[in-house]
């Protein structure tokens, strides 16, 4: 989300401050400093069956996962930071330190006063520094198991998402990609997965709930004309099925050598997105872009990961308009411009369209009272 | 039809696995100011890698039904049940501690823990030892070779591969030069290397589960042993300082700062 830096601006590396500090198993909390991510922290906990779940692709940090409010693969299970950010100690633009639930405080709930903890939390360093994140963990499920599944068009497979959801299922992961998506991903990982759209899913549970899970989701997409349902439990096939969503970024640069990457962020009602898809894959191939598609559908969120020659001032041009189409789009379905990438610079206008006027000037009301000066992260967000 | 003797070997068949309780691999290590060794107290310790990966190659041969139990051990003070507790937690069946503290402890190397594992080994009527290849902290890398020698015993070191075929255990072991496999008799010892396999995490379920597993503590002077070293440390010192690197302006320069250093 913040990607360009001002000429008169100043860059603070907290990376130093790496401690994890005051692990409290039974009651599943953890309180980190800036330089811990998860990674880190889950090898950490490893031996307390404890571990955080919030997983966003890149081993970031902890406290920046909360100022960015990032989400991940497992949201649909787990949450976003948002719900997962107890306690903050956040220092702010006078220099005072301020502890946004109470020093020290960690219940799993609370009504006391204004929620400055969620304030903080995806303001992406405009309010104030992160110095402190105390997280709530989650139990390691004792069991994982992987899917995929190919679909003979969008909407089937998204059908299928909206009923596993409405089934019950606690599914941990489901995720969608689009033929254009899959093709690259056969490509680059040397594999032979059907070139259509494809559900990756995956669930978590007791080992006897894996066979239910797995049963009942298996039923759905069949009756939604789903094909090739596969599944695995064996830890080595699972990390080859998610390696290969892992590696979207790098299959769809490798599609055109030599051209970067852009990747859009929309994200609406479940409901609505059959439509957004479909609308977005024909402005896609209207306007002749490169655009692979993988979401994660079980949020409503998804990614166009579009390639492009930064060089061809054409190319760059259709690609501004078809991601400003792409987030008014979304937000005519009451969705937002920015499921999880934040406003940063470049949405600051969208903002504006989605959350109108009012709340616009409430938000800065905010930033003036924290930050008079405008010195935190200035010309971002607002 | 499997012949009778290498169904009463592995239907039966017992694993011993040594777990050592060390500095966790991603503290930052400081050595003590009197430079005797390191600090230890308030770091944060957990099972070192190698063990954790045999303990999961032991749980994996449960698992598949080819040993009947498996005896996680460590020796040292009571923070090493912590350890036992978290092998127990991964499948082992029962824990062992050997009771070893205070200067005893400092001391405790390769040498008195093979002869305790060696003992062990009788006591318990193993047929088969999984020990990690080393410890991070030491380095040492003999205890699984001591033992096997103490034991009279086949061993079958830096395990990337370990397959059960009859009365015979197949490894393949990583060496210099790539891979070498060899076949050894039971009862064995083996020594797990990185590739073995990856450890499961403990997950709550079995931590608590394994709350309700027995631990038996039992002395080295039950078994016979003399934890006493032959070893002392004189001192121990941080590596030296990395020196900063210089730059030089044109090719010329850096023949000539090769020539002063004596490079060329």
């Amino acid at each position: 989300a913040t990607s360009l830096i001002r000429v008169s601006s100043m860059c603070l590396n907290l990376r130093k401050m790496d401690q994890v500090l005051d692990l409290h198993q039974e009651d599943f909390d953890v309180t980190v400093e800036p330089g811990v991510t998860p990674k880190g922290l889950n090898s950490y906990l490893r031996d307390t069956g404890l571990w955080f779940p919030v997983d966003p692709g890149a081993d970031a940090s902890l406290c920046g996962m909360a100022a960015t409010s990032a989400s991940g693969t497992n949201a649909v299970r787990y949450g976003t930071m948002r719900g997962n950010v107890l306690n903050l100690e956040v220092v702010l633009a006078d220099g005072t330190v301020l502890h946004t639930a109470g020093k020290g405080r960690r219940p799993r709930k609370t009504s006391a006063g204004y929620n400055l903890t969620n304030l903080f939390v995806g303001s992406e360093g405009t309010l104030g520094i992160i110095t402190k994140a105390t997280l709530r963990l989650f139990g390691i499920p004792e069991s994982m198991v992987s899917a995929v599944c190919s679909f003979p068009s969008v909407q089937s497979a998204v059908d299928s998402t909206v009923q596993i959801l409405q089934a019950g299922v606690p599914i941990a992961r489901i995720e969608f990609l689009d033929d254009v998506m899959i093709n690259a991903c056969n490509r680059f990982n040397n594999l032979s997965y059907a070139v259509t759209p494809t559900l990756f899913l995956e669930f978590h549970g007791s080992s006897k709930s894996m066979e239910e899970q797995v049963s009942i989701t298996e039923e759905i997409t069949w009756d939604n004309g789903g094909s090739d349902f596969a599944w695995s439990e064996d830890e080595e096939t699972r990390g080859r099925l998610w390696k290969a969503r892992h590696d979207a970024w790098y299959a769809a640069l490798a599609l055109r050598p030599g051209c970067k990457a852009y990747s859009t962020d929309v994200c609406v009602p479940i409901s609505r997105l059959p439509q957004i898809i479909v609308e977005t894959k024909e402005d896609l191939i209207r306007n002749n872009i490169t655009g692979p598609i993988a979401g994660h559908v079980g949020d409503g969120n998804f990614h166009c990961l579009i390639v492009l020659d930064p060089n061809d001032p054409d190319e760059v041009q259709r690609v501004h308009s078809f991601t400003e189409r792409l987030a008014r789009r979304a937000l005519a379905m009451d969705g937002t411009c920015t499921g999880e990438h934040g406003i940063g610079l470049g949405k600051r206008a969208l903002l504006r369209e989605e959350v109108g006027l009012l709340a616009i000037e409430v938000m800065q009301g905010l930033k003036a009272t924290l930050d008079p000066k405008n010195l935190m992260n200035p010309g971002k967000v607002l | 039809m499997l012949p009778l003797r290498f169904r009463r070997v592995t239907m039966s068949a017992r694993v011993l696995v040594g777990v050592k309780r060390v500095i966790d691999y991603a503290v930052k290590i400081r050595v003590k100011p009197d430079r005797t060794g390191v600090v230890t107290d308030g770091v944060k310790h957990s099972m070192n890698p190698f063990c954790e990966i045999a303990v999961e190659e032991a749980v994996k041969l449960k698992e598949k039904k080819l040993v009947k139990e498996v005896v996680a051990v460590s020796c040292g003070p009571q923070q090493v049940q912590e350890t036992i507790r978290t092998a127990l937690a991964m499948g082992a069946d029962r824990g062992i501690h050997v009771e070893v503290s205070g200067k005893d402890y400092e001391t405790l190397g390769p040498l008195q823990v093979s002869k305790i594992f060696a003992a062990l080994a009788k006591k318990e009527q193993a047929d088969l030892i999984i020990l990690g290849k080393q410890a991070i902290d030491d380095d040492c890398n003999q205890t699984g070779q001591m033992t096997a020698a103490l034991l009279d015993w086949p061993q079958g070191t830096f395990a990337s591969e370990v397959t059960l075929e009859a009365d015979k255990l197949k490894v393949v072991r990583e060496i210099d030069g790539g891979l070498e496999t060899i076949k050894i008799k039971l009862p064995a010892v083996v020594t797990a290397d990185l590739r073995l396999n990856t450890p499961r995490y403990a997950t709550l379920p079995n931590i608590m589960k394994a709350k309700k597993k027995k631990i038996v503590n039992v002395k080295p002077a039950d078994l016979g042993v003399d934890v006493s070293s032959r070893l002392e440390v004189l001192k121990v010192d941080e590596p030296p300082q990395r020196q900063s690197g210089v730059k030089v302006e044109t090719v010329h320069d850096l023949v000539e700062k090769l020539k002063e250093a004596g490079r060329i």
